[in-house]
């Protein structure tokens, strides 16, 4: 019954061979000229940098480190607060200056570890792995969970959670998101040109984690350098593929990747696993590479700083719990005065309200506008004209559904589906009416996970 | 803290197509029907009719808004698209207050009453034009032209007689303003679709529909002639790319679109073929509005991912 349904998913994915996408979708303009052809460049952190303990989804890490405390760069902050957690590490070498909360880039206050910079960036030993072939599945897990390794998209979800699924056995698929389907940000684009070699090995690593499973390269099609070089990097690797996608947003989604890499189709009740697959961005990738062969905890990402309103847009390889002033400093600074700066991509990245917030393992750009279209227009009437429904990667009914979630109609809201939402803000962007339907439907998402939590 | 950036949820663009933005394209695509209406009827007067229907719908709007302290929203050119819609739907010695009547039905009984823009349940022009032609048969559905006055061409199909279907194509015959020029009417529409305001799927399946209903129960067959008068005639042309099209009270769904333009097909052709007018297609489309809940609620999409649990 079961091998049925899986022969049927294949024979699904090979009649879509030629479009590798989804249903639905925008293409809002990339904005990605700006920052495409800046290498990457590698800042030095100021005098002061902050870690918060929940960079991640699940239990904030436990600090290990009290004030007043030495730490070496590498070393141990706080550790994992349960299974579906992650340790935070020090990126510098220096005092622990104080532990007090602190605003996060997503707006909410975090408890933070402050620690101070002495500039001598002294390391504690990592352990290089001698041979990958000789370690155990279980050895694997152990460092990619010890490393503090989250989703850097921007989930933040632990990554060991997401390789230990129940049966090993049933993954076919490990998939590289490397959409990067976010307008302006090119972070993953710059690590896949100037960093393949790292992604192919940190590939290599979570392939080794799942006997029968086959390495996916997802790239959309507006990164056509990436695709030639990966795919003449991966020639001798049997096991791999690179798959070119449509471009269109959000093809980077989890749910989408899948289903136009592989044909399969997993709803809110479902994980990846479910359809045999697990899914990774090119810097979670490349941390796993650091984290397993090169014995290195998670300190550092590569980070887009672009938008119309910084000088010089650029990438830049940066340690966690850096300012991020610093590093729009190292962008030539603030063009004018930009209406909006937003942490991660324009679609579902978080506005700040001021720079002074540290950079996470979920920062992938920093982005500077000069114009804030949303406050640009005003709301009006829903006219029905089902905009919304026609790019929603979830098919549903993005305006009915915002509906029942103004009303607080948790059983209507449910009845229509609102909880497959995957909150890509597509609704949002094409709604004529300027309506914020994905700011409805994700706040009465939340109210309805957390009554079932009860 | 020295910056305070603007602080909103996701995500932080948006598209430049407005509300505003499609109703003044609609409206621009009704003028060359309007326009032609306009030179056709010359003779009587057709302007005024077209000038008081529009007018006084914005003052409908404007008037019942300041009144109720609401925002004022004719900037968003929706009334005005009513009133053109009326306008082009009314004979071109419609009296004035008429026009004004009709107006006033439209834009404040079946549109604001209801709670304004994208509340209403029918289109507020036919709910108009219906309004008017049961309450005045005599004067909607005299229609004069050439100072003549005679039966329009789906009425004298009706009686048997033979028709000239290029005059239909290009206009020249007794109708309302804007329903007899197809040739206009298509202008208008071509202009909607490159604009991507309106798809296929309505206009499409309705007229579709409705030449395989005439087909099968016109009596004549597959006749060419028969087929395209009855597509010319009797604002047939402006109820499938104006009317049936209107986001407000047609399905949201995709499917939904589909079997609503295959109802009016059948509506329209029930009422033109085994009804006592010659027309019907205003009658179809309001009557096929009443069915648009029902339609979502069939036609639901599926989710994606639903039914793959385990």
């Amino acid at each position: 019954m079961k091998s049925d349904r899986h022969r049927k998913i294949k024979e699904g994915r090979d009649k879509r061979m030629a479009l590798f996408t989804f249903k639905g979708g925008v293409h809002p303009s990339d904005g990605k000229d700006l920052a495409k052809n800046k290498s990457i460049v590698e800042l030095e952190p100021g005098e002061e940098l902050v870690y918060p303990v929940s960079q991640h989804i699940g239990a904030p890490a436990k600090l290990v480190v009290k004030a007043g405390d030495q730490v070496k760069k590498g070393q141990k902050l706080a550790e994992a607060g349960g299974f579906v957690s992650a340790p935070v590490y020090s990126s510098v070498s220096g005092t622990v200056k104080k532990l007090e909360p602190r605003f996060s880039p997503t707006g909410s206050k975090v408890n933070c570890v402050v620690v101070e910079n002495d500039c001598e960036y002294t390391e504690v030993d990592y352990e290089p792995v001698k041979s990958l072939e000789a370690l155990s599945k279980e050895k694997i897990l152990k460092l990619i969970s010890e490393a503090g390794i989250v989703g850097m998209g921007g989930a933040g979800f632990p990554t060991h959670v997401k390789l230990s699924p129940k049966e090993p056995d049933k993954i076919e698929y490990v998939i590289a998101n490397c959409a990067e389907c976010e307008p302006y940000i090119t972070a993953d684009y710059r690590r896949m040109l100037e960093n393949p070699e790292e992604l192919i090995s940190g590939m290599r690593v979570i392939l080794k984690l799942f006997d029968n499973a086959k390495g996916i390269f997802g790239v959309e099609d507006n990164k056509t350098d990436c695709i030639v070089k990966l795919k003449e990097l991966i020639r001798d690797e049997p096991r791999m593929e690179v798959i070119a996608l449509q471009t269109k947003y959000p093809q980077g989604a989890e749910r989408q990747l899948i289903y136009a890499t592989t044909g399969r189709a997993i709803n809110s009740s479902m994980l990846p696993a479910d359809a045999g697959c697990v899914v990774d961005n090119v810097e979670t990738i490349i941390a796993i590479h650091n984290a397993v062969i090169n014995g290195k905890p998670s300190m550092e990402r590569v980070v887009t700083v672009s938008g119309d309103g910084v000088n010089e847009p650029g990438n830049f390889k940066v340690l966690f719990g850096m300012n991020q002033r610093e590093l729009v400093e190292a962008a030539g600074g603030l063009k004018g005065e930009p209406k909006k700066v937003i942490s991660g991509g324009p679609m579902m990245g978080f506005s700040m309200l001021t720079l002074d917030t540290p950079i996470t393992k979920t920062s992938s750009s920093i982005l500077c506008l000069m114009n804030d279209e949303v406050a640009e227009y005003e709301t009006g009437a829903c006219i029905n004209c089902g905009k919304c429904v026609e790019v929603c990667p979830s098919r549903i009914l993005p305006t009915r559904i915002a509906k029942y979630a103004e009303r607080l109609d948790e059983e209507m809201f449910v009845k229509h589906e609102g909880m497959e939402c995957v909150e890509c803000g597509a609704c949002s962007y094409v709604c004529p009416a300027k309506l914020q339907l994905k700011q409805s439907i994700g706040s009465m998402r939340k109210i309805v996970l957390a009554n079932r939590k009860k | 803290m020295s910056d305070n950036f603007n602080i909103s949820s996701s995500p932080h663009l948006r598209t430049k197509v407005t509300t505003d933005k499609i109703m003044l394209a609609v409206l621009i695509a009704l003028l060359p029907a309007a326009f032609f209406g306009i030179y056709n009827f010359r003779d009587q007067n057709a302007w005024i009719v077209v000038v008081v229907t529009v007018a006084s719908a914005v003052a409908t709007e404007y008037i019942y808004e300041k009144l109720m302290k609401k925002k004022i929203t004719i900037k968003d050119c929706s009334a005005a698209v009513t009133g053109l819609l009326l306008a082009l739907n009314l004979p071109a010695n419609a009296p004035w207050w008429m026009c004004i009547l009709g107006s006033v039905f439209a834009v404040l009984i079946v549109k604001q009453l209801f709670g304004g823009l994208g509340q209403n349940f029918m289109n507020p022009a036919l709910a108009a034009r219906c309004f008017l032609l049961i309450s005045f048969t005599g004067r909607m559905t005299n229609f004069v032209y050439d100072g003549v006055s005679g039966a329009t061409p789906l009425a004298q199909l009706k009686a048997g007689e033979s028709v000239n279907t290029m005059d239909m194509l290009m206009g020249y015959t007794a109708g309302t303003i804007g329903e007899t020029s197809v040739i206009a009417i298509m202008i208008g529409a071509m202009l909607l679709i490159l604009l991507e305001v309106i798809d296929l799927r309505i206009p499409g399946s309705y007229i579709v529909s409705f030449v395989i209903f005439i087909v099968l129960f016109g009596g004549h067959g597959f006749d060419g002639q028969y087929i395209t008068a009855h597509l010319c005639g009797g604002g047939f042309m402006l109820g499938a790319w104006f009317m049936a099209t209107d986001y407000v009270t047609s399905p949201i769904t995709k499917s939904g679109q589909i079997i609503y333009g295959v109802c009016l097909g059948i509506l329209t052709g029930l009422f033109r073929l085994f009804g006592a007018s010659a027309e019907g297609v205003s009658y179809a489309i309001i009557c096929g509005n009443l069915l648009v809940p029902l339609i979502e609620k069939v036609t639901l999409p599926k989710p994606f991912g639903k039914g793959g649990e385990k």
